[in-house]
């Protein structure tokens, strides 16, 4: 329970980050809260030879708003969004997920950054921020760049990120005050990984209906014939229409056989919590 | 100091071929072979056709579990120790796992242990009274299967232990988390081949146990064999993957029971056939079969139940050890007779309190003697399950049950009565019937009066969170009235401790606490003598209560006799015996044991689209006769129930077709935690027993036997409306989901 031999740095600025992260190259990972590394070091499952703790880099704490899109720092913690610390541009979505997520000592050092880097298809940022359609900006040896979150994740645990590339923020663009959110979670008990969730985001202001299913080990899912029902015609899941969209989008998402009472209950539930 | 770390096999069977150490660390490095002077365990049975098997310390040969250690490396940090581990390179010839019951039971190989021809551990039969009389007269017929999946004990404290050589006192000293410091020492001395004498055995506080730490562990023999050779104090602490996936583990049964009626509901007789899994190996000195006996002979539970034909067949496979774990069996035995129960209360349109209303054995009955030869001492088992019936209102959860709930989810109720067998050993189909390597017997207790009046109570029963420093000390001051603040409570040192058996089987309270009881009674002489003497009058004419000897005129305190003995034995009468103010006694628990029970009820909520399961209400009435202290009553009690419900709805072990573990983590192996608890209503009775000093019954299983049961219950309650049912724990949601598919397929609502 003790992790194989490394080195650390932590630098001072982002640049000194990126230096670092580009000259060590595949022999390195990036620590910031260390809620899914910390363990995975110490278990050997990740054994590399550099850890590069940016942490403490000023750059990617705190949150701004600019143009209509919310930048927060990738090393902003879970209890920060909690507690209202930064903005909410999302009425109140991103404080109600945090809350969610894990446990509070969990919450108090693990970061949204590292959560969509580490890329667990069942961890509560991801299907939340492919919801909100939010983009990631990296920071690299070529310079800056950003892409959407739904792009970012390739696989389980796998994502576009490349060497000496640092998350510096997540993109979240504000709602529009006619916005509705839903959600609905199901986990084996409170604080675990959710089983099923489920995070639906319209705003006829910006003319975004997305309607997100998250699941334990498949990337979230966006399910698109049910988001588009929604934002047409509403939220009402003992229509026909909604129920076999639901139908053809879970088999879509290729969902287990199983689980498909499960899931189709919180995207029920999710859309239900639309209107509410 | 030096620290240990293993090197465990990735396979759950598979021959080992070479064993290769890194070059610049073979030094550092200990396989099978070097463990010179080290036996393995092999713990025994006399049950009838029982296999022992030989538990290596290092697995030589061949592997029989995933994470089973091969060699150990020590190095001068534990991160040392595991990069050392990490450059041992081990050749395997991967051999087919042994998995599940199926595969154990066909009889051909592999064969986990390759000399027994089969997988089988021993068979257990069990026969009495007239069963084709009670088939002949049944009316309502219920046959049911079950399942109970494997568990880990899990301890928050995982296990740790720390061994040195003292050259000045030629001793080995062993600190370790246990239950039990003597059998430890017993059990160490055998494998390491030094005396008893020569091995001391600490065990500081303990983080809990549940029975996990019961066993001779192959790392704590390994490490105290490396203290002695190094001559260097070795460490060891074990981290939660080791515990999640090397540990012994528990439960993993497989039952089928039929319950033979007659039209009133009046069980007639039963048949009970129990498939155990108990891993690779018997652990020492817990013969894995003894679950398997357990599940039997108490499968009638509180029940007047007269016929009985049982079989218990338990089976290797390549998974760790099968051990015992709060309840041990019992949680198979009650889920057995209390679905059984219900299927009658169904099938005879009966209330299923009321089936059991007319099963249970009656007080006026009582001590009464069961098919399976348990001594039911005292209670009123009815009285219990009424009450809990009360507890939850009964017909207000029938009346709910009647509406719609908005969230759409469904109400289901259901009991479990159950006794527990504490305190026993030498009974009649206990421990010494078995005839394991180590049967409970009597406890001692030494009460010594220091030289300024107070008490120190020497004990051989171990607490791992119990709590016995407070309740023993009580005893004291029921005894001799002495302020339990002046008592302090002594064990865990095999050196200074009296030798007793340890803390298990709920036996710690009537045997220890009768033996503080006996050493006080004997301390009152020498406090007599010496009382009266400073008071100037007869010793028969002295009372001692409130800590004080009373004379017809005037007392004198405790410290004032520890005074007069420590500073002024002149001023001594001439009678006083030698022996002083230091009590040495004793005590024997009644044979077959004490018997506690207790009623459950419990209200769950069942999600029919997801499957989840949330306990609304729970209720447990319990009779452990005199409650010493009803706090850590009440404490064991709700602890337990944490236990039954991971039981009932969490906690699971989990393995792949290849015997690999994958629940090796605590974000895969779920347990209950405070936000999972429901606020439990406790109640009790308090029938003390007439076969233990003060009435006192154990206490410290009641609460994790019940919940497996009666949630099962209460779920399938709920789900009755659909035509489904889960008979397997833990009661998931993904098995609640697939029984109603099930149902639906089948051409249910």
């Amino acid at each position: 329970m003790k992790p194989a031999s490394l080195s650390y740095a932590r630098p001072a600025t982002l640049s000194d980050a990126v230096n670092n992260l580009q000259s060590l190259a595949d022999q390195c990972r990036v620590i910031a809260g260390g809620q899914s590394l910390g363990p995975m070091l110490n278990l050997r499952l990740a054994q590399p030879k550099h850890l590069v703790d940016i942490s403490q880099l000023t750059d990617l704490r705190g949150a701004s708003v600019e143009d209509g899109i919310l930048a927060i720092g990738a090393c902003v913690t879970h209890a920060e969004i909690e507690d209202r610390k930064i903005p909410d541009v999302t009425l109140g979505l991103m404080p109600f997920v945090a809350r969610g997520i894990a446990y509070r000592a969990v919450r108090n050092r693990g970061t949204i950054g590292g959560s969509l880097a580490h890329a667990d298809p069942a961890a509560d940022w991801l299907t939340t921020t492919i919801a909100m359609d939010a983009s990631l900006r990296l920071v690299g040896p070529a310079g800056s760049r950003e892409i959407k979150v739904a792009d970012f994740v390739t696989a389980a645990m796998e994502t576009a990120i490349e060497d000496g590339e640092v998350i510096v923020q997540v993109l979240v663009p504000c709602f529009s005050p006619k916005a509705a959110w839903g959600h609905a979670k199901y986990a084996k008990k409170l604080g675990d990984f959710a089983q099923s969730m489920c995070v639906a985001v319209v705003d006829p202001g910006r003319k975004v209906a997305r309607v997100v299913l998250g699941r334990r080990s498949e990337l979230p899912s966006l399910l698109r014939g049910v988001s588009e029902l929604v934002a047409s015609k509403g939220y009402d899941t003992t229509s026909e229409t909604l129920r076999s969209a639901i139908d053809e989008d879970l088999k879509a998402a290729q969902a287990d056989r199983g689980d498909q009472t499960m899931h189709r209950a919180i995207v029920e539930r999710a859309i239900r919590d639309l209107a509410a | 100091m030096m620290h240990a770390a293993f090197v465990r096999s990735p396979h759950a069977h598979a021959r080992i071929l070479s064993v290769r150490k890194p070059r610049d660390f073979a030094a550092q490095v200990y396989a099978a072979e070097d463990l010179t002077g080290v036996a393995r365990m092999r713990s025994t049975a006399k049950l009838p056709g029982f296999k022992p098997s030989d538990w290596p310390i290092l697995a030589a040969g061949k592997v029989r579990h995933a994470g089973e250690p091969i060699a150990m490396a020590i190095g001068s940090t534990p991160a040392e120790a595991e990069d050392i581990a990490g450059l041992v390179e081990v050749d395997f010839e991967a051999l087919r796992p042994v998995v599940t019951m199926a595969d154990a039971l066909k009889k051909t190989p592999p064969f986990v242990h390759d000399d027994w021809g089969d997988n089988i551990l021993v068979d257990i039969k069990l026969e009495g009274g007239d069963l084709a009389g009670a088939k002949a007269n049944a009316v309502h017929i219920v046959e049911r299967t079950f399942r109970m999946n494997r568990m880990h004990p899990l301890a928050l404290e995982g296990r740790a232990c720390l061994a040195h050589y003292d050259s000045r006192l030629d001793e080995l000293v062993v600190h370790v988390a246990h239950q039990l410091p003597v059998p430890l020492q017993i059990g160490l001395s055998q494998v390491l081949g030094i005396s008893q004498r020569r091995l001391r055995v600490i065990v500081p506080d303990v983080g809990a146990s549940f029975g996990l730490k019961t066993y001779v562990e192959s790392e704590t023999v390994a490490v105290a064999w490396a203290a002695m050779k190094l001559r260097r104090p070795v460490r060891w602490i074990q981290d939660r993957y080791e515990s999640l996936v090397c540990d012994a583990n528990c439960r993993d049964y497989q039952c089928k029971i039929i319950g033979y009626a007659d039209a009133n509901g009046r069980v007639l007789g039963l048949e009970c056939d129990v498939v155990v899994d108990s891993g690779a190996y018997s652990p020492w000195p817990w013969p894995a079969g003894i679950e398997g006996g357990l599940a039997l002979g108490n499968i009638q539970g509180c029940y007047d139940i007269r016929a009985l034909r049982g079989r218990a067949i338990n089976v290797v496979s390549n998974k760790p050890a099968g051990q015992p774990f709060r309840g041990v069996a019992r949680p198979l035995s009650c889920i057995g007779h209390e679905i059984v129960m219900d299927g009658i209360a169904e099938m005879a349109g009966i209330d299923p309190v009321e089936v059991r209303l007319r099963n249970f054995v009656q007080p006026e009955q009582m001590p009464y003697v069961s098919i399976t030869k348990k001594t039911l001492d005292s209670g009123d088992y009815a009285a219990a399950l009424k009450r809990a019936a009360e507890l939850i209102d009964l017909p207000a959860v029938r009346a709910r049950q009647k509406t719609h709930e908005p969230d759409g989810r469904l109400i289901g109720v259901g009991f479990a009565s159950f006794y527990e067998q504490t305190a026993y050993g030498t009974g009649p189909f206990g421990y010494s019937a078995w005839g394991i390597e180590l049967v409970p017997g009597m406890e001692p207790a030494i009460a010594r009066l220091t030289g300024d009046g107070e008490l120190i109570l020497e004990v051989g029963s171990h607490s791992h969170g119990q709590g016995h420093e407070t309740v023993f000390a009580q005893v004291a001051h029921e005894v001799l009235g002495i302020d339990p603040r002046k008592v302090a409570v002594r064990f865990g040192d095999t050196s200074s401790s009296p030798a007793g058996t340890g803390t298990y089987t709920s036996r710690s309270m009537v045997t220890t606490g009768g033996a503080i009881a006996e050493a006080c009674r004997l301390l009152t002489k020498p406090l007599a003598v010496v009382g009266a003497h400073l008071l100037q009058c007869n010793e028969s004419d002295v009372q001692i209560r409130d800590g004080r000897v009373h004379g017809p005129q005037g007392s004198v305190e405790f410290s004032e006799i520890g005074r007069a003995w420590y500073h002024h034995p002149e001023d001594l009468p001439a009678n006083m015996d030698a022996t002083g103010l230091t009590a040495t006694a004793g005590h024997k628990a009644h044979d077959p044991g004490v018997f506690a029970y207790s009623a459950h009820a419990a209200v769950v909520a069942v999600d029919p689209e997801i499957g989840s399961v949330e306990v609304l209400d729970y209720a447990i009435v319990a009779d452990c006769g005199t409650r010493v202290n009803p706090l850590l009553v009440e404490g064991q009690i709700i602890g337990g129930f944490s236990n039954g419900l991971g039981n009932a709805l969490y906690e699971e072990n989990t393995y792949d077709e290849f015997g690999q573990p994958t629940a090796t983590t605590l974000a895969d192996y779920t347990v209950p935690t405070a936000a999972s608890m429901p606020d439990v209503k406790l109640d009790f009775m308090e029938t003390p027993s007439p076969f233990s000093m003060f009435g006192i019954k154990g206490v410290g299983e009641n609460g994790a036997i019940g919940p497996p049961a009666s949630i099962m219950n209460a779920v399938n309650d709920a789900l009755r409306p659909l035509g489904a049912a889960v008979f397997e724990t833990p009661v998931s949601a993904r098995r609640v989901r697939d029984a109603i598919a099930r149902a639906r397929a089948a051409g249910g609502s």
